[in-house]
């Protein structure tokens, strides 16, 4: 269709029967239209070729610098004073630990909540407010999550500590998980829960054993969507697990994360440490951008 | 007999299925509500915790400059200040940038390219602040005090008004930097915004424009623009919204210091970088905690009102 659209120059036997007009200025007309037009078409082509070699120049930039740091210490040793040859071990056994548990306070709320709005609250003003908190949440700062979960759990309870971070991780996957459980069942056709309650199924079970099998894939994506986010997230890991350069398992302790261990080593002045930060950024943006991608593919297969 | 026995039955039955929808929308509904005492409980955390700075100083905490961590005197002005022009600044870079990306997957480009250019864009908001802010400090200061600061500042050297917003040392770091990577970190999330919306456009208004005979340009300026104006607003708010919260990415480049800096190469602060660079250096209980805790509130309130106007502008099109 965009192809297709040209200057419009109007035709010989329109011209003669339409009132009386240059053709020198309407033949200048059209072609500053379409001059214009080139213009912005290669402005915008411009614009998208940015945004293209920006995504382009990361990925660049952390394969240069991070796949040379990348080796069997990485993944066997944990984190060691400059100079020791200390690898990530405990950083990245950190995220695993606080990504999945957060994913597993955050996922079953945000499904009920998703629920709530999709199946109960529909135009009622309770659900249009929870809607429009999950909302602000979503994109509020993760930093002040970090900063809520301190005051609530670091500060009054001794310390930081694993679950501190879990949990404002979890935080932070309920509106994501909200969000495409209200949409993904929105898209279950009317038919089926009708059908579900014509065999005589109450509402809680034609909820569970047929929206939720029939908007699979798509609260899945969300799922997935949610632990890419929360696996980068560093700002509200510094405020509640705070990181930890010794091996702990302990969720009580406080606990490393690679990101949290990233922030600390990037800045740092040992060639070394920030070889290891380098490393660590492209195994995690490696692991994000392939759950983003793989989380894509789910949806489409259902659409 | 046997007819009551299968009445109790039917009874039983029918008591132990409403049981059951009730105690599912009884979670549903409870879930519903964690939500909302979620954000009250975000507020009123960082309310109370901010509580001793807002007590110590009053309303002249948002307006102080001072952040003197040996005399226990601290002002939010200058990370607010910060972290407001910074956003601005990424949103005038990042706005043209993310409506010509927007125009090109939505009216330019191939049937068969939407797609993969469409993910690579997105692919750009899911990489995680921090690569942002290992990749500003190695690769965008390096290039900004060798290269672009340097010519910036020899071009508008003697120009009045420019001589001061651009004035040297060419540091590479600072508030202009910090902006550049926040105009990248916002891009996607404004171009899929607007990208969305566009297509929200009913195709028999454009094809009536392109039948005609407008240009691609006269029917992306004269029909889609007109017709998306408020939720193209909306989408811009959102990415204000990110932008005023970024911390990481921020914190790599905007150079940590607390003076309202006249040039943009100068050195600054926003709340977010302010929080968590001083935040190990401030112990429970002490004032300096309680101002930073009193900063994240100020950050809530913003951002609060900046999303919720994103919002209300965006609603009427992407039906949420």
């Amino acid at each position: 269709m965009s192809t297709t659209a040209s200057a419009g120059l109007p035709s010989p036997n329109l011209r003669s029967s339409g009132p009386k007009r240059d053709p020198a200025v309407a033949l200048a007309l059209g072609r500053s239209r379409k001059r214009r037009d080139i213009i912005a078409r290669w402005l915008c082509v411009g614009a998208t070729t940015i945004g293209i070699a920006l995504l382009a120049s990361i990925l660049a930039t952390l394969l240069v610098r991070g796949l040379g740091g990348i080796s069997l210490d990485v993944f066997t040793k944990v984190t060691l004073p400059p100079g020791s040859d200390g690898g990530l071990l405990n950083a990245i056994v950190g995220s695993l630990i606080q990504t999945a548990i957060g994913t597993a306070i955050g996922t079953p709320i945000g499904l009920m909540v998703g629920t709530y709005l999709s199946e109960y609250a529909r135009g009622s003003h309770l659900g249009n407010a929870v809607r429009f908190v999950s909302d602000v949440l979503l994109s509020a700062p993760s930093i002040l999550i970090g900063l809520f979960v301190y005051t609530v759990l670091v500060a009054p309870f001794g310390g930081f500590s694993g679950i501190a971070g879990c949990i404002a991780l979890a935080v932070i996957v309920i509106p994501i998980v909200v969000r495409t459980t209200e949409d993904m069942l929105q898209l279950i056709p009317v038919a089926l829960r009708e059908a579900a309650v014509a065999l005589g199924a109450p509402k809680w079970r034609s909820i569970v054993f047929v929206c939720y099998p029939a908007a699979r894939e798509g609260i899945l994506t969300g799922v997935l969507l949610a632990v890419a986010r929360v696996a980068g997230e560093t700002a509200p890991l510094l405020f509640t697990s705070l990181g930890n350069l010794n091996w702990s398992l302990s969720l009580a302790q406080p606990m490393a994360s690679l990101p949290v261990t990233i922030y600390q080593y990037a800045g740092s002045a040992f060639d070394d440490w920030v070889r290891l930060a380098w490393a660590g950024a492209l195994l995690i943006t490696l692991g994000v951008l392939a759950i983003n991608i793989i989380a894509r593919v789910v949806l489409r297969q259902r659409s | 007999m046997s007819q009551t026995a299968l009445s109790a039955h039917q009874l039983t039955s029918r008591k132990s299925r409403l049981s059951g929808d009730a105690i599912f929308a009884g979670a549903a509904l409870v879930s519903g509500v964690f939500v909302l005492l979620l954000l009250g409980a975000i507020i009123l955390s960082l309310f109370i915790g901010g509580w001793p700075a807002f007590h110590a100083f009053g309303l002249s905490f948002v307006t102080n400059v001072d952040w003197d961590p040996v005399q226990d005197v601290f002002g939010a002005a200058v990370s607010i200040y910060g972290t407001v022009l910074t956003s601005i600044i990424a949103l005038v870079i990042a706005v043209p940038l993310a409506f010509g990306v927007a125009f090109y997957l939505t009216e330019v480009a191939p049937t068969w390219l939407r797609r993969p250019v469409g993910t690579a864009i997105e692919l750009l908001a899911a990489v995680p602040s921090i690569i942002y802010g290992m990749w500003g400090f190695y690769v965008i200061v390096p290039l900004m005090s060798q290269t672009i600061q340097p010519a910036v500042i020899e071009t508008f050297e003697g120009i009045p008004v420019l001589e001061t917003l651009f004035a040297g040392p060419p540091f590479g770091t600072g508030l202009f930097t910090a902006s550049l990577i926040l105009a990248v970190m916002v891009l996607p999330f404004i171009a899929a915004t607007m990208r969305d919306v566009f297509l929200t456009v009913p195709p028999v208004f454009k094809e009536s424009a392109y039948g005609v005979g407008a240009t691609t340009w006269e029917v992306m300026r004269s029909i889609v623009i007109p017709y998306t104006r408020i939720s193209v607003v909306g989408g811009i708010m959102l990415g204000l919204g990110r932008a005023l919260g970024e911390t990481m990415a921020v914190t790599f480049v905007i150079g940590n210091t607390n003076r309202i800096a006249t040039s943009l190469f100068g050195p600054g602060n926003t709340i977010a970088s302010i929080v968590a660079l001083e935040f190990p250096e401030s112990p429970a209980g002490s004032l300096k905690l309680a101002s930073l805790l009193a900063l994240g509130f100020i950050l809530f309130v913003i951002s609060f009102i900046v999303l919720a106007i994103s919002r209300v502008l965006l609603k009427p099109r992407t039906g949420g």
